[in-house]
């Protein structure tokens, strides 16, 4: 059973996905950050993978990408970060979220062989629809890699098919029509949305984008598996420079999912 | 066509060779879907093409005359030179062509709000242009550099009703442009149509931009055989995301005798890292929906492209241009802002044409190859933008202050 199956399968709650950004401030606060999320009660961990143009991003993530690559981040040093963290956690999935440039440079195969070797569970790459997936679904499924696929208010009950094959871990519910970082979801447009999702898939499904708050989690977590909570905590990154704030936070958002 | 046409690419995926293809998030992957689905539609339908036509010769003033450069010629000594003269099309470039043509698209999908990203601000000023003619509400995305340095486009914009929108990520230029775009796109899907400036961006665009354009090579070929009996030699035009160039060599492809040269901006050259020449300078990757070629680190992170002309500084290109450039079929040069800057001023003194800043690194391939040519050899440089929006630019780099 992988990371992730068995993470969701242990818990009797809605699980706690933290995304934070590889590198962001500098490679070393970011690993001290990394380090503290699964104690302060992040029960699945989101790592960026910085890059020049992220399309789907709003502003928050935006400049935490533009931090770590200022700080000289690189997609050797993400895959690095994860490798450390793995030194004293052997339990919480890592999940790493980016685009496909970056990894298509790196060389796919090589890329996929590398994350699996440094402890990476699932991968989330935003611009890579099924359509253009192929050759990344199946070197990652070589290596027991979950592709995580996002689903969205826009996708129809017709192409659900399309999005759930070969997904694998949990799916990631979009829950605006936005980027991340904009205004929260209403509960009561997505709630039958996620119903319908569910009687075609028995994967997990975590709900992200616009959940801030300790009381968005404890909202989206009454429909959901798991909840995701990024900017908010990207931005308590850069505003307090300082990992025991984030943990707080963490906490917090933790405790309003128990 | 025949089965070895170079005219059927792209695929039904959408890929052009290696290139192309829909690489978008989700959410906006059911609506490039519709997008492909409406243009299929509206291409089936000869009512969809006379709305077009009427308006190209109308509105438009199209077929755009083909000018034999008598001045330029005898001076160059070499090559017989025409221009295609897009540069004549209201309002002042070949943008116009695949505007209208999406806008109907727009409007057959029911979609009632424009977005556009522009850089020089020539796709920005013919989307506006569009969107008030057919009375939709506009938003133009532009890099803050490219506000600064295209002052009368903008103005032009927000007197045809459109909000421009200075995008300060990055380095404020068309690449940024186009991200923000995107996020309003994937933002505002229901009611919105992203109106796609150049062969760029995720299928159908590459493909639909390309049809729409393709009427500069349609006219051009027609054109050349009332005049000179026979095709042209060679075909020359700038490239930026390759729009005109795209639509100048599309319906040549085919005819072998033809040599076609696509001139990239090389800002202050290419071995410098201040350029926009994605093919000369760059390696295939994934951006903006597409994979092509791009300026890019090892890492996959992607530069800032650099030139004089903001119509041409975008760190990638349309991909079919990547597929030509890798089958050979179209050779691609480049041509430093120096070079331009120069021709610039040559083009306007000998035939009295004030040419844009990107269209003049065409003119300066030509003025490069001309003289090499025998006198009988037919080349044509296609014209795709007047200038008046550069003289700001232009008197800045040659020392000379103009005030208002």
């Amino acid at each position: 059973m992988s990371r992730i199956e068995q993470t969701f399968k242990a818990l009797n709650r809605p699980a706690l996905v933290t995304f934070i950004m590889a590198g962001d401030p500098d490679a070393a606060t970011s690993l001290e950050v990394l380090k503290a999320l699964p104690g302060a009660g992040a029960d699945i961990i989101e790592l960026g993978m910085p890059f020049t143009d992220p399309m789907a991003d709003g502003p928050t993530i935006e400049l935490a990408g533009g931090r770590a690559l200022t700080a000289g981040a690189n997609m050797k040093q993400t895959l690095q970060m994860v490798r450390d963290f793995r030194e004293g956690n052997g339990e919480t999935p890592i999940v790493l979220m980016g685009y496909f440039n970056p990894i298509m440079q790196y060389g796919t195969n090589k890329f996929m062989d590398d994350a699996a070797t440094s402890g990476v569970d699932g991968l989330i790459i935003v611009d890579l629809p099924p359509e253009e997936a192929d050759e990344a679904l199946s070197a990652a499924k070589a290596k027991n890699i979950d592709i995580i696929r996002l689903i969205t208010p826009t996708t129809t009950m017709e192409r659900l098919p399309k999005v759930l094959e070969g997904a694998s871990g949990f799916l990631y519910y979009v829950s605006i029509t936005g980027v991340t970082g904009a205004a929260s979801a209403d509960l009561s447009t997505i709630k039958p949305h996620i119903k319908e999702i569910k009687t075609h898939t028995n994967l997990p499904i975590a709900i992200g984008f616009g959940i801030k708050t300790p009381e968005d989690a404890a909202n989206m977590g009454k429909i959901a598996d798991g909840v995701v909570v990024g900017s908010s905590i990207v931005q308590t990154i850069v505003e307090k420079q300082d990992p025991q704030s984030v943990s707080e936070q963490v906490k917090s958002l933790a405790s309003a999912l128990k | 066509m025949t089965a070895n046409s170079l005219k059927n690419q792209p695929d039904e995926r959408g890929h052009f060779g290696p290139y192309g293809g829909r690489y978008v998030a989700e959410t906006l992957m059911p609506l490039i879907l519709e997008v492909e689905k409406a243009y299929n539609e509206a291409k089936a339908d000869p009512k969809f093409w006379e709305e077009i036509e009427l308006l190209q010769r109308d509105y438009v003033g199209r077929p755009s005359p083909l000018y034999f450069a008598k001045s330029t010629t005898e001076k160059l000594g070499g090559a017989k030179i025409y221009f295609k003269r897009d540069e004549l099309n209201h309002p002042g470039a070949h943008k116009i062509n695949h505007c209208l043509g999406q806008i109907l698209v727009a409007k057959r999908m029911g979609k009632t709000r424009i977005i556009c990203e522009t850089g020089a601000g020539q796709h920005g000023v013919a989307t506006a242009t569009v969107c008030a003619l057919f009375d939709l509400p506009c938003t133009v995305f532009m890099g803050a550099t490219d506000v600064e340095r295209q002052a009368p486009n903008v103005f032009r914009m927000k007197l045809l009703g459109a909000e421009v929108i200075p995008v300060t990520s990055g380095a404020g230029t068309l690449k940024d442009a186009m991200n923000e775009a995107m996020r309003d796109w994937v933002t505002n899907v229901h009611d919105t149509y992203y109106l796609i400036g150049t062969v760029a961006g995720p299928h159908p665009f590459p493909a639909m931009v390309r049809d729409f354009q393709s009427i500069i090579g349609t006219e051009l070929k027609e054109q050349m055989m009332e005049r000179e009996g026979r095709l042209p030699d060679t075909l020359v035009a700038c490239i930026g995301g390759g729009s005109n160039a795209m639509g100048l060599f599309y319906p040549f492809l085919d005819d072998a005798d033809v040599n076609m040269v696509g001139v990239e901006a090389g800002g202050h050259g290419v071995d410098t890292d201040q350029h926009a020449a994605s093919l000369t300078g760059g390696s295939p990757g994934v951006l903006h929906g597409m994979q092509s070629y791009f300026l890019q680190n090892e890492d996959g992170q992607i530069q800032e492209a650099h030139s004089i002309s903001a119509g041409l500084d975008y760190p990638g290109i349309g991909p079919e241009h990547a597929w030509l450039f890798d089958q050979k079929r179209v050779e691609y040069v480049s041509v430093t802002d120096d070079e331009a800057l120069d021709a610039f001023q040559k083009l306007t003194k000998l035939e009295g044409i004030i040419p844009a800043l990107e269209p003049s690194h065409a003119f300066a391939h030509v003025m490069k190859v001309a003289p090499t040519l025998p006198k009988d050899h037919i080349l044509v440089m296609n014209l795709c933008g007047r200038g008046d929006k550069d003289i700001f630019t232009v008197a800045e780099k040659l020392g000379v202050k103009i005030d208002g």
